[in-house]
């Protein structure tokens, strides 16, 4: 079968995971890997995996005789801002890995058709801890209005890097933002810790939702278990540690705790790294989906 | 280094901070009022109000506030004559634009946040508080949990990203005696004229006020505490106390003891729901090294399902838990009800 060429921009952590799993599709296939640094150990991967590799930039890539369908963008949020409208011109489809947010959020079980397949160009895949918790958000408000919902992230220390760290205003305020927008919670709010534990901890995950006095809390649990299947069909290490808790707090607010674990493939990065892993299997779902449509394939809601 | 010509150190007052973890972070605006009042008749220099999980950290996780703590830092604002008010800010949970908002009600002080390891995530809001023209004070919490050196090195990132003076944080109560001579003397080396250098502690060793004594041997200028102890866990190091040792060690703290008593006594503990105390959970965290603020998540938790308080505590130890993640008491909990029931 016909694959669409695939460019990574940003030879970093992600986009050397990111890698590893486009190898695997049977829709895309990844032919370019651009960095800026000569010296870039993805850059050499790349290579070794038999992709064209370039420090020259996305002036390099822009100017290969046959462009990419797909580019996925690795780098952060400001090169991002300054490429996306090169992609566009260009007519080259964009899933922004980083925080820039020019397109539409997309997590996949909640809006994957809404954008994809809709002319969309560019989508953003929101944070690492918006795809953990997102899909949990919108379990809870498809069965019950959530007037507020809270997400707490842990990550371990080794498998947040500096694009996080320098910015980690960047990643509550975009994540409580797509808990409200995806997540349908009519207030959100994000919370990100690092544990420099060792051996390194998988991420957590806790997704609080507050819930009317009167819900239906097996309805509730029940929309929790079919989400969490359905985010391991393309999350594989994506799973709950205990059932959710449901509570009535002292001043009457009802809620339910959900408990996430995710132990990452192991693609490139180590098993721990659950919070990099779901963000380059989410893209690798939506690259993929974009490449059915560009091939004029039924979608995977289709098919 | 003297921290002034007149005092040879400055004292933060916590109780309006760290004590909010105590109080369930119920407190009004009258409570603020009567507090800075007092203290800062009595001489405190500097008096914090904020969320005990500082700015933002009104939630499911750590407990909603019953006021918005805007409206507390603005009382204590408007209530001290000569006191500076201090806000806590922990990134990854409040923002920039949090910092932004306290500096707008006339905060003098912003204290940062981060585990004692990940000091980088809060060099850009270390800039911007600088920018604002706040003074900055940098937390290394849960220090216990790693040697000295690891501190300075991490303390050296906050200093060159604006912080003025860099604390060892003792958020377990764990340190013992010399764990807190070392540390301090690691960060005074480190930093030298760059940076001043504060410490933190806890009660629940029973060791906060002979701990803070031997932080000022080493070169601490800045020490924290909480009038009649009103803080997380066991308390802090109780101010009057504190006072009245540092005033018999020649040691000039500005705070006038006789009045500082009496503040504690009749103006502090009647907002307390309780006095603190080293009870079984309390001294369990100093022991196992859990951040002091779990104390009252792990007595709701062990109530709510029936389960051991202690062993709550000693699970969030051996999993190496660290500040914020209160979350996991109830994930642990639940855990430990299913074995039971199994």
């Amino acid at each position: 079968m016909n694959r669409i060429p695939a460019a990574i921009v940003g030879p970093g952590n992600i986009g050397t995971d990111l890698m590893y799993k486009l190898l695997r599709s049977d829709l895309i296939e990844p032919r370019y890997m651009v960095g800026v640094d000569p010296d870039s150990a993805g850059l050499k991967l790349a290579r070794e995996a038999g992709l064209e590799a370039s420090s020259e930039g996305v002036d390099w890539l822009l100017d290969r005789p046959e462009l990419p369908g797909i580019v996925f963008e690795a780098t952060s949020a400001y090169v991002h801002v300054r490429n996306a409208p090169r992609y566009k011109k260009a007519g080259i489809y964009a899933v922004d890995l980083t925080p820039a947010a020019r397109g539409p959020y997309v997590v996949p079980p909640v809006n994957l058709f809404e954008h994809v397949g809709a002319g969309e160009m560019n989508v953003n895949m929101v944070t690492c801890g918006g795809q953990a918790t997102i899909p949990i958000v919108y379990a809870v408000s498809r069965v019950h209005p959530v007037e507020y919902a809270e997400i707490v992230a842990t990550v371990s220390s080794a498998s947040a890097g500096p694009g996080t760290r320098n910015n980690i205003d960047e990643f509550t305020r975009t994540t409580a933002k797509a808990v409200e927008v995806l997540g349908g919670a009519t207030r959100g709010k994000a919370i990100i810790i690092l544990n420099p534990a060792d051996p390194p901890l998988m991420m957590r995950d806790t997704i609080f939702c507050s819930l009317p006095a009167d819900a239906d809390h097996d309805k509730v649990a029940q929309s929790i278990l079919d989400m969490v299947a359905e985010v391991q069909t393309y999350v594989p290490g994506y799973h709950l540690r205990g059932e959710p808790q449901f509570d009535t707090l002292d001043d009457g607010t009802a809620r339910v705790a959900t408990f996430i674990e995710v132990q990452g493939a192991g693609d490139f990065l180590p098993p721990y790294a659950g919070n990099l892993d779901i963000m380059t299997a989410a893209a690798t779902k939506v690259g993929n989906e974009i490449a059915r449509r560009l091939l004029a394939i039924p979608d995977s809601k289709e098919a | 280094m003297p921290y002034s010509p007149e005092l040879d150190i400055r004292i933060t007052d916590t109780s309006l901070r760290d004590g909010s973890h105590a109080k369930g972070h119920q407190f009004t605006e009258a409570d603020v009022r009567a507090v800075v009042g007092a203290l800062d008749a009595a001489g405190m220099p500097v008096i914090e109000v904020t969320h005990g999980d500082g700015l933002g950290g009104s939630s499911f996780n750590y407990g909603f506030s019953r006021t918005d703590e805007r409206l507390l830092i603005k009382a204590a604002v408007e209530t001290a004559q000569q006191a500076k008010i201090a806000a806590l800010m922990l990134p990854g949970l409040g923002t920039k634009d949090d910092i932004k908002g306290a500096a707008d009600l006339g905060l003098s002080i912003i204290r940062i946040a981060t585990h004692c390891t990940e000091a980088d995530i809060s060099i850009q809001h270390f800039g911007v508080a600088r920018e604002l023209g706040l003074e900055t004070v940098g937390f290394l919490m849960m220090g216990h949990s790693q040697p000295p050196e690891v501190l300075a090195a991490q303390a050296r990132i906050m200093a060159d990203a604006g912080c003025q003076c860099v604390y060892v944080v003792d958020s377990a109560g764990a340190m013992i005696l010399e764990d807190v001579t070392l540390r301090v003397q690691a960060l005074v080396a480190e930093l030298g004229d760059d940076a001043q250098v504060g410490f933190h502690a806890h009660e629940n060793l029973g060791l906060s006020v002979a701990n803070s004594v031997l932080a000022v041997r080493a070169g601490a200028v800045q020490i924290d505490g909480s009038t009649r102890a009103f803080g997380a866990g066991a308390g802090n190091t109780p101010l009057e106390v504190f006072a009245a040792v540092a005033e018999r060690q020649g040691i000039a703290t500005g705070l006038n003891v006789l009045q500082l008593v009496d503040v504690a006594e009749d103006i502090v503990r009647p907002i307390m729901d309780g006095e603190c105390v080293k009870d079984r959970l309390a001294i369990i965290m100093g022991y196992a090294g859990v951040y002091s603020s779990y104390l009252k998540h792990a007595y709701r938790a062990a109530e709510r399902y029936g389960v051991s308080g202690a062993e709550i505590l000693l699970e969030c130890g051996r999993q190496g838990l660290v500040g914020g993640q209160e979350d996991q008491i109830i994930q642990i909990a639940a855990a430990l009800a299913k074995r039971s029931a199994a």
